[in-house]
Formats: C-alpha cells, sequence, structure tokens
C-alpha cells in the first residue's frame, strides 16, 4: 500500500500576504515588472484583436436586420439586435442551402474514407521489418519531393471519368503522407508488448489494430481526422476545375460567387429585393457559415495538436 | 526504423540459414529455411498488414506516380481532341521535344511571373518568418495555463479557415466596400480599396498569409521551447543573467535546428507562394502584379486549354524546386545543421 503525500493545508490566516502569484513561476525566476508585463498583455491583446476584430463584424452584420445595416452605412460594429432572419432565408433552399449540405457530405465522406485509408496504411507499416515495409515507405515518402504538377493531374481525373462527380473532389486529396507518417509514429509508440501478448492470446492484425492500437491512440486520431476535415472543407479548387454543374459546388465556391464577386446566391433574390433582407447580412450570413464548423470542432483537439506535429516533423 | 536493431528482426539481407525465429510468426521456422520459404512464412506473417496499405498505395499510385509519368505531355503538342480519352491522346499527339520550353522561355509573361514569384517570396521571408518566433517567444513567457490556452486558441484558428474566407474577411476590412473605406467614405474620403491595388498587392497576400498562419506557425516553436531543459535557465539565472541575456544565450541557441530546418523547408519550397490565395485575387488586381509560376501555369493549361505548354512550365517550376531542395539542404549541413535529410 503506498499511500500520497499530501502538505498538511495551512490556514488561510497563516498564508503569505500578497498576490497570488507564482503559477508554476521557478524561484529563481525574477517576477515580472508592472511594465513589462503590461506591454506584453497590449501585444498579444492586439496580435488576438486582429484576429477576432473582422470576425467580430462579419458575425455582428450577420445577425443584423435591414435597418440596422442601413443606418450604420454598410458593416455593422455594434449590435443593436439580434435577427437570424438572412440564416434563416438562406437555409430555407436554394443555393446556399445545397451548396452547405454538399459540403457537409464531401466532408464527412471524405473524411471518413481517409482517415480509414491513412489508418490502415499507418498500421500496416508500423512495424519496422515487416515484408516490404521499406519500400512502400520510400514509395510514399517520395511522393512528399516530386509533385506531379497541375496539368497532367488534370488530365488524368478528366479521362478517369471523374468530370462532374463528387468522387473527383475526394479520390485526388484522399491520401496525405504526412498524415500516414504522424498516424505511423504514433502506432509505433504504442507499447510492443502489449501487441505482443495480445497475438499470442490468437488476435490477429486487424483486431489487435481495432482494439488495442486505436484506442491507445485515439488523440492522434481525432487531429488527423479535424485535419483532413479542414481539408474537405476548404478546398474550393478541384471543385471549380472538375465540376461544371454550377448546382453541385460546394459552399466555398459559392463563397467565392456571393461574397467575393457579390452576385446575390440563386433562389433568394426576390427576398432580398422586396423583403427585410439586407444582401450585405447575406453574404456575411454566408462567411459565417463557412467559419462555423472549423471554429466549434478546433478547439476540442487543440491540446494534441503539439503532439501530432512534432511527432510528424521529427520522425519522418 | 525505431527499433530494427534493438528486435531481431528477419530482414531481407540476412543470410538464409542462420535466421532466427521471426518474432510472431505462427509457426516456429525450421532450423534450415530457404530463402523462398522464408519469403513465404514472412508474406503469411504480414500479408494482413500488406492487404492494410494497399488502399493508401494505389491512390498514391494512381494521384501521385501516374500523373509524374503524365509529365511526358510537356514533350509533345498535346492535342485533347486526338482521343476520347484524355491519357489515350497522349499517345497520340505529336512530338516536339523541347519546342514548349522554348516558347517558356520566349515568353516575357514567364519572366513576370518568375519575377513575382521571388519577389513575393522575399517579402514572405522578411515579413512573415520572424513573427511566429517572436510570437512563441511572448506566449512562452507568460507562466498561467489559462492565458496560454487562450492565446493559442485564438491565434490558430484562422489557420483552419479556407482562403476563400481569409480572403473575403480581409475584403470586410481593406476592400471598396470594408469597415475602413466605409469610415473614411463618412468622413468625406472617397476610394479606398486595397485589394485591387496591384502596387501594393504583394503586402496583400503576405498580411493575409500572417493573419492566417502564422499563429500556427508558433507550435513547432513552443514544443522546442517546451524541450528546453529549465536546469540551463536556473544556471543561467544563478550566474546572474537576466531575462534578456537568458533568451539570448539559452532559448536562442535551443531554437535554432528547428529554425534552420524550417528555413530550409521554406528556401526549398521558395517557388511556391500562395497559389489558392493568389488565383483567388488575381481578377481583382489583374495579372501584371499577382502571376505567379503557379497561376501562370493555370491559366495556360486550364483557361486557354495549351496544355503541353503549361505542363512544361510546371515542369520547370518543379525541376528549379527541387534544385533549391538540395541546395537548402546542402546549405544547413555546411552551416552545422541537420538538414531535411540526413547523409
Amino acid at each position: 500500500m503506498t499511500t500520497t503525500y499530501r502538505a498538511p493545508k495551512m490556514p488561510t490566516s497563516m498564508q503569505r500576504p500578497g498576490p497570488p502569484a507564482a503559477h508554476n513561476r521557478p524561484a529563481w525566476e525574477e517576477p515580472p515588472t508592472k511594465v513589462g508585463l503590461a506591454s506584453k498583455g497590449v501585444v498579444l491583446g492586439f496580435a488576438m484583436l486582429a484576429i477576432l476584430f473582422p470576425l467580430w463584424i462579419v458575425i455582428v452584420t450577420s445577425l443584423s436586420s435591414k435597418e440596422t445595416i442601413t443606418k450604420a452605412g454598410g458593416l455593422v460594429l455594434i449590435p443593436r439586435e439580434i435577427t437570424f432572419v438572412a440564416y434563416r432565408e438562406l437555409l430555407s433552399g436554394g443555393q446556399v442551402s445545397r451548396a452547405t449540405l454538399v459540403s457537409l457530405g464531401v466532408t464527412l465522406v471524405g473524411t471518413l474514407f481517409s482517415v480509414t485509408v491513412s489508418v490502415l496504411c499507418a498500421y500496416g507499416l508500423s512495424r519496422s521489418g515487416s515484408l516490404w515495409h521499406r519500400g512502400i515507405l520510400m514509395t510514399l515518402l517520395t511522393t512528399m519531393f516530386f509533385t506531379a504538377g497541375l496539368i497532367p493531374t488534370y488530365l488524368l481525373v478528366q479521362s478517369l471519368g471523374l468530370t462532374d462527380t463528387y468522387l473527383a473532389l475526394i479520390l485526388p486529396s484522399a491520401v496525405s503522407v504526412f498524415n500516414i507518417l504522424v498516424l505511423r509514429a504514433f502506432f509505433m509508440n504504442v507499447s510492443q508488448e502489449i501487441v505482443d501478448s495480445a497475438r499470442i492470446d490468437g488476435a490477429g492484425d486487424w483486431r489487435i489494430l481495432w482494439q488495442i492500437v486505436l484506442p491507445l491512440s485515439r488523440a492522434v486520431v481525432a487531429v488527423i481526422a479535424l485535419f483532413y476535415a479542414v481539408g474537405y472543407w476548404s478546398a474550393w479548387f478541384n471543385a471549380s476545375l472538375y465540376l461544371n454543374d454550377h448546382d453541385m459546388l460546394p459552399l466555398q465556391n459559392v463563397m467565392i460567387q456571393v461574397v467575393q464577386r457579390q452576385e446575390p446566391p440563386t433562389g433568394l433574390g426576390q427576398a432580398v429585393k422586396a423583403g427585410p433582407l439586407s444582401p450585405l447580412a447575406v453574404q456575411m450570413a454566408v462567411m459565417v457559415l463557412a467559419m462555423l464548423p472549423v471554429t466549434v470542432l478546433s478547439p476540442f483537439v487543440q491540446k494534441h495538436f503539439k503532439k501530432g506535429m512534432l511527432t510528424g516533423a521529427v520522425k519522418g | 526504423m525505431k527499433t530494427a536493431a534493438a528486435r531481431p528482426s528477419a530482414g531481407e539481407d540476412s543470410a538464409p540459414g542462420a535466421e532466427p525465429p521471426a518474432p510472431g510468426a505462427d509457426t516456429a521456422p525450421p532450423a534450415r529455411i530457404g530463402r523462398w520459404a522464408m519469403f513465404r512464412l514472412r508474406l503469411r506473417r504480414d500479408g494482413t498488414r500488406l492487404w492494410m496499405t494497399l488502399p493508401a498505395l494505389l491512390l498514391v499510385v494512381v494521384f501521385a506516380y501516374v500523373p509524374i509519368l503524365g509529365n511526358l505531355v510537356a514533350f509533345e503538342e498535346y492535342d485533347p481532341y486526338a482521343s476520347d480519352n484524355g491519357v489515350v491522346a497522349m499517345f497520340h499527339s505529336a512530338w516536339v521535344g523541347l519546342e514548349q520550353f522554348t516558347r517558356i522561355f520566349e515568353d516575357p509573361a514567364f519572366w513576370d511571373a518568375l519575377q513575382n514569384t521571388l519577389v513575393l517570396f522575399v517579402l514572405q521571408l522578411v515579413l512573415f518568418f520572424p513573427i511566429p518566433i517572436a510570437l512563441a517567444l511572448l506566449i512562452n513567457s507568460f507562466v498561467r495555463p489559462r492565458v496560454r490556452a487562450v492565446a493559442q486558441a485564438v491565434l490558430y484558428l484562422p489557420h483552419f479557415f479556407s482562403w476563400v474566407l481569409v480572403i473575403t474577411v480581409f475584403q470586410q476590412i481593406f476592400g471598396g466596400a470594408g469597415i475602413i473605406a466605409q469610415i473614411l467614405r463618412q468622413n468625406g474620403i472617397e476610394g479606398f480599396d486595397l485589394m485591387t491595388d496591384p502596387g501594393l498587392f504583394k503586402f496583400l497576400v503576405t498580411a493575409e498569409g500572417v493573419w492566417k498562419d502564422a499563429g500556427w506557425g508558433i507550435i513547432v516553436f513552443l514544443a522546442a521551447l517546451a524541450s528546453v531543459s529549465p536546469d540551463l535557465y536556473e544556471a543561467a539565472a544563478v550566474d546572474g543573467a537576466n531575462r534578456w541575456r537568458r533568451m539570448w544565450h539559452v532559448t536562442l541557441p535551443a531554437l535554432r535546428p528547428v529554425i534552420a530546418l524550417l528555413l530550409v523547408l521554406r528556401v526549398g519550397d521558395a517557388l511556391t507562394v500562395g497559389f489558392e490565395q493568389i488565383l483567388l485575387q488575381r481578377d481583382a488586381v489583374g495579372p501584371g502584379a499577382s502571376e505567379v509560376l503557379d497561376t501562370y501555369v493555370w491559366w495556360n493549361g486550364i483557361r486557354n486549354q495549351d496544355f503541353s505548354f503549361a505542363a512544361a512550365a510546371g515542369l520547370v517550376k518543379g525541376l528549379v524546386g527541387i534544385t533549391l531542395v538540395l541546395i537548402a539542404n546542402k546549405m544547413a549541413h555546411l552551416l552545422g545543421e541537420q538538414g531535411v535529410y540526413r547523409k
């Protein structure tokens, strides 16, 4: 039996007065000066503001009524009321609704496919000394240095008959060798003893992957899934190359049309002209739709980013 | 890679007959065993793993290796109508040798694109590269975990935005209908629009890159900072070094390998200066200021359907890129750093 030692709690009256400083600050380090701390705070605050302020304008304007937008002369800095009329219009059918669904669908299916393929490949290569393991690894690594270029890829995807199919948005970018390397590095760190004992107990590779390696690597799989999902969600270029049918375009491409070129989305031209809907609010709402999923998802896996990035970089 | 030496693995190169029993093999191998039998044993042991790598391998072969061969169109006068199928048409097109390359080098637009690319690369290197290092040092100097977590969450966020979103966000700030133009207009100043200004376009592109990715860039540096032994700082402090001296003599030397590695990677990738980002703004500012090598390939290949010419331009860019990687790596070795790959 071991008992953990706990320092006896001091009564509050006996504790030293003064600021509750010293969060992990070692004894030898001089406490920061007031001026130093303040100026650091100002710089960091400015950096964060530079990111958050534009997003604030976009979000506030998307939630404003037509009157507020007219009164502000365009973009709104200070909210007067919150109205979801732009979102309601956009998501009740029409071009943006369809594009959002397309983006969600491609992202979900693509991420699932990419993660599955990458995890399988990473596990397959995670044991040094297994058959052809070196050769396959080299085959993958080479593509990180030699990329084929736009034109041959374009001709290939076209001649495979992928034009005007959603496969063209998934297959050409389905595998990232970097992500496979990150996963592989983590799988190799799973204790070999556990794997070997499972094997002796009769578990095959599928079972070892599913019941031992994957549960031990949840964090990194989550990070990789996020990377893939962000890639699919943000992609617009392949859609602009391979989709001629405008009804198939994903959200990013519709955002180019609606926000960058300022052509109102089809399906609600009337509501913009007659109704209580400002075209500016529509544009901003499209932008919020595009930023929402990644903004919500990324903080959940934030604490794992560092591990994922580094392992990949070091063990490549 | 990791423990290849530690465990008695059945490597391809080990002589038959002197084999230690392969770990994890279902059946214990007999004492003497031929090469072929050994191969079959290993195939039985690793067969499942091979099947598992197959989907990824197939995708890589089809979408990375086949297009590399497809670069042969750069030496042809590719005629997309020579056959119904684009790849088959490759074999029915006329072979012209290096003619496309001569055309490229005689095209003034190519040299403009090259110049724009290099100017942007230098701008990004000077204005972008130091910012993540400074930010990482700044965040690292805050000891409260809460401050650090919140700052990192905010700074990482734009990395996950698409380029379309980043550019439209910039439009709302610096564009003709953006917030700055709006405030100026209300005060009687008309015509502010940075998004269509060819003169400032390269700075705009750099600023967009900083906004999107400078925060993300700190991750690597934060990790390097976390791995510095606190003993070094303590010893320095005991020796009387103040915080600036400690940063100069402990922190920065600890970051040096990471900085060198990232510099090498950046120099090796010098000709890639933001394809999607620039393509999205090409119409707004015009090709004169915005055409870079990647968009030059896109314009000639996809828009003008001059496939062979564009493929040749892409090939030129790729070859220069590989040369740059090799040079950068050599430089890193000469400076005593590790570089991308070891010799």
